[in-house]
């Protein structure tokens, strides 16, 4: 039987193209809009593009928010992806707004002092894992994904991060829970390398 | 750090690939969707459809181009052409579109790159300039000319201003296509890249002019490109992706290697 996921849709950004990357992997990925919908869910993906405050009032008014606690708190395998990840934390400067809490910490804006780096933070960086999770799985030094995001997470506890990446500083870009894991770049924009981590998904029971 | 992008331009017209020369005399070269797929396997950072087509069904033949490639390419997909309203934009986005380019429509009316960012994100809205060398003037102080529809008219705006307008209003990212340079594989155009690359935040895609891998070196170091636009020199066979990008690693280019 095929692997199934629910992708969350709560108007933040384009999820089809996260529904063909999970199709190329194997993964029958459902766009799930309505609460009880994504409570039925095995398998939980939590993508989003743009920005917090929008976001966060579209989950609420959806009644999404606490759907989504809990079926994490369940111990559904569940993957955030981008702005996903960015509303799991406590907090984000995006808007001034309070976010799910799902990890410990807030997010911040890039603040750069070279001129000539750009942001948003746009394009192809390399990915580095301090610490080993199965949907990482076959990461290797000089794999490089696809970011496009103006703020970044900061976790209070980093005993949740996962892997790094630099952009004048280093920060952190795949944070990890028991069952939750999340990536601010975007695996299903990455290439081989993105795909492979979907592919790990499709399977992962949701323990590390 | 951020790598610098190797993006190929695959221009179609009804469906088909074609690439124009200085603009005129278009030619089919073959079947973008398994371009597109070839690129991608050999390497590719980000691909860009441009539609050339007028006629008044193009729209529908480019939305499924656009929603087959996006089936089988997993890497960020712009697509341009004709874009003249926030609802072209949407469909081309549903179809699979990561990021929209607009041109001439937004220099005959520029709340069309705000609208356009309102809608679907700063970082998805591409400001695509075609631009000429014109004696400098009153008028092009910059001695770069904006030319639309194709690059058959001049509309006496000076490029650099453009540019920086086109920030202002909400472009997240800019190509800088010289109409000089287009097609005759000399080069790009670097004076007007850096002029540019230098004058505003966000970033830069230099296109026109390529024709060897020492011209991508040139423009994403001299001519401070983030990314270079590449078209004929692979589509006919001449050069393979993944050759340019190993020729930019070579000379200390940051270039994405693993795919």
């Amino acid at each position: 039987m095929n692997a199934t996921a629910a992708i969350v849709d709560y108007d933040a950004g384009n999820l089809r193209s996260v529904q063909r990357a999970c199709h190329e992997v194997g993964l029958q990925a459902q766009i799930v809009g309505d609460p009880d919908a994504l409570r039925a869910a095995s398998r939980v993906i939590f993508p989003g593009v743009g920005a917090a405050g929008s976001a966060m009032q579209s989950l609420k008014r959806r009644g999404l928010d606490a759907a989504l606690k809990e079926v994490i708190a369940r111990g559904t395998p569940t993957l955030g992806i981008c702005l996903g990840l960015q509303i799991s934390l406590e907090y984000s400067e995006e808007n001034d707004t309070t976010t799910l809490g799902l990890f410990p910490g807030k997010v911040r804006r890039f603040a750069l002092t070279d001129p000539n780096l750009k942001v948003p933070h746009m394009g192809w960086n390399e990915v580095r894992g301090v610490r080993a999770h199965p949907l990482l799985a076959g990461l290797t030094a000089g794999d490089e994904f696809y970011y496009v995001h103006s703020y970044f997470p900061d976790p209070a506890d980093r005993s949740l991060v996962y892997a790094v990446s630099d952009y004048e500083q280093e920060f952190a870009c795949a944070l990890g829970k028991d069952n939750y894991f999340a990536t601010q770049f975007h695996p299903e924009k990455s290439g081989r390398v993105g795909l492979r981590l979907l592919a790990a998904f499709s399977t992962w029971s949701g323990t590390c | 750090m951020l790598s610098k992008r190797v993006i190929a331009c695959l221009d179609v017209r009804d469906g088909k690939l074609a690439k124009s020369v200085k603009f005129v005399d278009t030619k089919d070269i073959g079947d973008p969707v398994q371009k597109a797929r070839e690129y991608y396997e050999d390497g590719l950072d980000e691909l860009v459809f441009y539609d050339i087509t007028a006629s008044s069904d193009a729209r529908s033949i480019m939305l499924d181009v656009v929603e087959r490639v996006a089936e089988q390419v997993f890497i960020p997909l712009s697509v341009g052409g004709g874009v003249r309203s926030v609802g072209d934009a949407t469909d081309l986005r549903l179809a699979g579109a990561e990021k929209i380019n607009v041109n001439s429509a937004a220099v005959q009316r520029p709340a069309l790159i705000s609208e356009c960012a309102d809608a679907i994100g700063n970082q998805n809205i591409v400001l695509s300039m075609d631009i000429r060398r014109v004696t400098i003037s009153e008028q092009v102080p910059s001695g770069y000319e904006i030319v639309i529809n194709g690059g058959r008219k001049p509309m006496g705006i000076d490029a650099l201003w453009w540019a920086i307008e086109g920030e202002r209003l909400g472009a997240g990212e800019l190509v800088v296509n010289s109409i000089d340079a287009d097609g005759t594989r000399d080069g790009y155009e670097l004076t007007l890249t850096s002029l540019i690359a230098r004058a505003v935040r966000i970033p830069v895609i230099a296109s026109g002019g390529a024709g060897k891998p020492e011209h991508l070196y040139d423009v994403l170091t001299a001519g401070a490109a983030d990314a270079a636009l590449v078209a004929s020199m692979v589509h006919y066979g001449d050069y393979r992706v993944s050759g340019l990008k190993q020729y930019l690693h070579d000379r200390h280019v940051k270039i994405r290697m693993s795919w």
